[in-house]
Order: C-alpha cells, then sequence, then structure tokens
C-alpha cells in the first residue's frame, strides 16, 4: 500500500536534503576515525574465555589427560576420538587423540567436562586450511596460550 | 590548419581522458570508503595507488567470452558505441584560452565550432546508443530492462538539460564554448573593490542547478543509475560483459563524467578563467619575465584552474554516489517531467525577460 507521507513544500526540490546529506558524508570523509583492522599487522584482541583451538595441558612433559572418555561422551558434535592404553608411568593414556576441526562447535563442553584440565580451548581463531585437517595428538601437545 | 598543433591538442586530451580513468578509479574506492568509515585498497603500492594500475592489468588478461546466446555483432559494438562519443564530446571544450607564440595563433580547443553547445549535446546523446545496444545484444530480460530504463530517462532529462543551457546561451549570445568561457571573464558587479566575474553560476543559479542534476541522470550516476540498478537488475545493461568489453563501459561512464564536469566548468564556472589568487599568483611570479615566458605561464595557469574546477565537480559525482540512494522509477519520472521540466521553462522564460530588459 503507497503510504502518503505528509512532506514541507520545498521537498519537491529534495535540494536542501541533498546538501544536508552532502554535509552528512563529508563529515565521516574528514573526522570519523575508520573503523578498519589492519589484519596482519593489527589483530583484535579477545578475552580469555574466547574458545578457540584446542590443546592438551602438559606438566612436566607429560599430557595431563587420562583418557577418561568424559569429553567424548560430552561432545555433542561427536568430534573427539581417544584411544586409551597402558604405560610404564601412567596407568592410563590416550594412545591416540584426535580432534575433527570440521566437526567441532567450539561449544567448549570438553573443557568444562575435563576433571583433570587437561582438554583446554586456547585464543587462537585463525584456523583456515587448505584441506580437511584432523587434529592429532603431537598437534594438540603443543602448549597454545598457556591458560 | 595547423596540423603538428593539432595533433599535439589531440593527444594531450586523449590522454588526459584516458588518465582520468584510473585516477577516478582511485578516488572513487578510497573515497567512499572513508566516507563510509573504511580504508578501502591500501596494500599496492604507497595509499593503494598501484590497485587501479593492477586492475587494468587483470581486465587484461581476463577470458573474452563469445557468449553463444547474444547477438555477436552488437554484442562487439555497444562497447565502442559507448565509448567514442565520450571521447568526441571534449573536442570542443576550451582548456586555457588562446595566445601567439612563435607567430602563430595557438587556441587550446580542438575545435571552435560555430554549433559548440549543440555539438556537445548530439554526440552526448548519442552514448546511450552504446547502452541500449548492449540491453538487446546481451539478449537478457536484466540487461533489457536496464537499457529500456536508460532511454526512457535520456529522454526526460536531456529535455531539461538542453532548456537549461539555453538561459546561458541567452546571456552570452553564442553557441561557441570559448566565447562563453571568455564571456564568463566580463565583470559583473564589485562588491568592497573586489570584481565579481560573469560566471554563468552567478547569472543563472537556476539553470545551473537544472544543468547539474541533468548531467548526473545523462551519465547514469547515483541517484540515477537505474539503467544499472545493482539491487533490482543485477547489473543492467553490462550483465554479460566481462574482461575489456566491460572495461570500456567502465571507461565510458568516467569519461562522459569528465565530460560533463567539463562542460559544467565551461558553461557555468567560467571554463578557464582563474581562480580567485591566481592573477596575483601569475603577477607576482611571472610578472617581471619575458611577454613569452609570461604568456605560457598564463595558459599553464588557466589550464590549471580549468583542471581544478573539473576536479571539484569529478569529486562531486563521487560525494553524490556515496550520499544518495537510488531513485524508484516512477520518482525518477515524476522529478523528471514534473519538476524539471516546468522549471527549465521557467528558467528559459525569465532569462529572456532580463535579457531582454537588458538586465543580464
Amino acid at each position: 500500500m503507497l503510504i502518503k507521507r505528509k512532506a514541507p513544500w520545498w521537498n519537491v526540490f529534495y535540494l536542501i536534503e541533498v546538501i544536508s546529506g552532502l554535509l552528512i558524508t563529508m563529515k565521516h570523509f574528514l573526522f570519523k576515525k575508520t573503523a578498519t583492522l589492519q589484519f596482519p599487522e593489527e589483530r583484535r584482541e579477545y578475552s580469555d574465555r574466547y574458545r578457540g583451538l584446542h590443546y592438551i595441558k602438559t606438566v612436566n612433559n607429560v599430557e595431563n589427560c587420562t583418557a577418561c572418555m568424559l569429553c567424548p561422551t560430552v561432545c555433542p558434535a561427536e568430534c573427539i576420538h581417544i584411544v586409551a592404553e597402558e604405560r610404564a608411568d601412567k596407568e592410563k593414556y590416550p594412545a591416540r587423540f584426535e580432534i575433527d576441526l570440521l566437526r567441532c562447535c567450539f561449544c567448549g563442553m570438553c573443557e568444562e567436562a575435563c576433571p583433570k584440565d587437561a582438554i583446554k580451548l586456547s585464543n587462537i581463531y585463525e584456523m583456515a586450511q587448505v584441506e580437511r585437517i584432523v587434529l592429532e595428538k603431537d598437534v594438540l601437545l603443543d602448549q597454545r596460550g598457556g591458560k | 590548419m595547423d596540423f603538428p598543433i593539432l595533433w599535439m591538442k589531440i593527444a594531450v586530451v586523449l590522454v588526459g581522458l584516458l588518465a582520468t580513468v584510473p585516477i577516478m578509479l582511485f578516488v572513487e574506492r578510497r573515497g567512499s570508503a572513508l566516507m563510509q568509515d573504511r580504508l578501502g585498497p591500501n596494500r599496492i603500492g604507497p595509499f593503494g595507488l598501484l590497485q587501479a594500475a593492477l586492475d587494468v592489468v587483470k581486465f587484461l588478461f581476463k577470458e573474452d567470452r563469445a557468449l553463444r546466446h547474444t547477438n555477436q555483432a552488437y554484442f562487439t559494438l555497444a562497447p565502442w558505441i559507448a565509448v567514442v562519443p565520450a571521447f568526441m564530446t571534449f573536442a570542443v571544450i576550451p582548456f586555457a584560452s588562446s595566445m601567439d607564440w612563435d607567430g602563430r595563433h595557438v587556441s587550446f580547443q580542438i575545435a571552435n565550432l560555430d554549433v559548440g553547445i549543440l555539438y556537445c549535446f548530439a554526440i552526448a546523446s548519442l552514448g546511450v546508443y552504446g547502452i541500449i545496444i548492449a540491453g538487446w545484444a546481451s539478449n537478457n530480460k536484466y540487461s533489457l530492462m536496464g537499457s529500456l530504463r536508460s532511454s526512457a530517462q535520456m529522454i526526460s532529462y536531456e529535455l531539461s538539460m538542453g532548456l537549461s543551457v539555453i538561459g546561458i546561451i541567452l546571456s552570452f549570445s553564442s553557441l561557441k564554448l570559448g566565447d562563453i568561457a571568455l564571456g564568463q571573464g566580463q565583470a559583473f558587479f564589485t562588491v568592497f573593490g573586489h570584481t565579481i566575474p560573469k560566471w554563468g553560476v552567478l547569472i543563472q543559479p537556476l539553470g545551473f542547478i537544472l544543468f547539474l542534476i541533468s548531467v548526473f541522470a545523462e551519465t547514469n550516476r547515483l541517484p540515477f543509475d537505474l539503467p544499472e540498478g545493482e539491487s533490482e537488475l543485477v547489473a543492467g545493461y553490462h550483465l554479460e560483459y566481462g574482461s575489456m568489453k566491460f572495461a570500456l563501459f567502465f571507461m565510458a561512464e568516467y569519461i562522459n563524467m569528465a565530460v560533463a564536469s567539463a562542460l559544467v566548468t565551461t558553461l557555468f564556472f567560467g571554463g578557464w578563467q582563474m581562480l580567485p589568487g591566481f592573477p596575483y599568483l601569475h603577477h607576482v611570479l611571472f610578472g617581471s619575465a619575458e611577454f613569452q615566458t609570461q604568456e605560457i605561464a598564463r595558459v599553464g595557469f588557466e589550464a590549471l584552474s580549468f583542471l581544478s574546477k573539473i576536479a571539484f565537480f569529478m569529486w562531486l559525482f563521487v560525494w553524490v554516489r556515496w550520499t544518495i540512494p537510488r531513485f524508484r522509477f516512477d520518482q525518477l519520472m515524476h522529478f523528471g517531467w514534473k519538476v524539471m521540466f516546468p522549471l527549465s521553462l521557467l528558467n528559459v522564460v525569465l532569462t529572456a525577460y532580463l535579457v531582454m530588459k537588458g538586465v543580464l
């Protein structure tokens, strides 16, 4: 439906409105600070609670993880796969620990469920890859962020 | 005819017009970015200046597809019809006053036609054929819609464009652009000892506004870019075009802008008449020099004034583009026929009366 709006008679020629619009754009052109972040040089600071790339926390080069299977159980995306084995210094440890990054929804429930403070989500958000990757254990043991 | 000088003038105008395209590409991108609180392309070269050069390289290396559903002959012809008239219009625009050099009389205008303004309008309206043929040959409904809108728009706005200039023609009683530019150097009135020249915008304010708006419609720039209309027609008449064929349309748009700015400058802003302050600068810098040097410096200052006036209007095109949204089609027609046309007729009658009374 065409709604007739009451406009002052001088609006027929638009000119005053156009000029005030031009002044607004000129104000932005001259004085307003740009919102652009020059990405590779400047990076956005995220809070420590940001949920980014995963890692497994180690203490004295021994992983905290005891392969209790709580994180694959709680994971809603079912992206964590653990194969548990026994080792001389550790009764149960993850022989394989894989996270399928394509399936992961970064909900952070694995981090909440973990009783050993082992699986962590770091601040790293640059995860673009040229192929579909599954994070292996040796990648996950890299201590990112040190939360 | 002094052919070497003529060729030199043609070369200067051609190269100058071609150079406006990358410059305007840069200005448009960075200008629009800053108006929208962004930075725009700033990675290639200092301040992103080489971005335009790389865009040209990209255009050159792109594949020129031969689309089977198009009418090949017209499809190839259309970009040329769009771009060639754009260049041709500049032939009658004077970019400095004439001077005597080495016993020759050099006028800085390619052709001083007796029908100057009429030639401009005749050639400028040829450009729309390129758009119409492109839309038809593309065999695509969006393109055809775009070119139909374009032709309707041209008809409605060319009328008020032509009528708005009649005031200027009446006041200077000449169709030659050289005479009009020269006439605008006369004193209009004096305020506190400063002589105000008889610039077209002062004696024809209404005519200037009408002409400026019509020129925006003629060059298919926002707020009148209905032939393109990204949101509803994808890209309008150049939807099917790619590579250098598209680049030609792109060039045509920017060269049309340059020509339109030159026309506005010549008709309403004194053409090559020096900007305030330039005569004084000329006197200080070259007052004691030889006559020949003085003359060359004068022409240089005049060309510089002309260029800076053109630059201002080119910037106005960009400025308006990123300020005002597109008109709806019926609003456009309403505005063209019910507002612009009567006002331009009024302007003609008013000017004729004033000229008859001897005021102008």
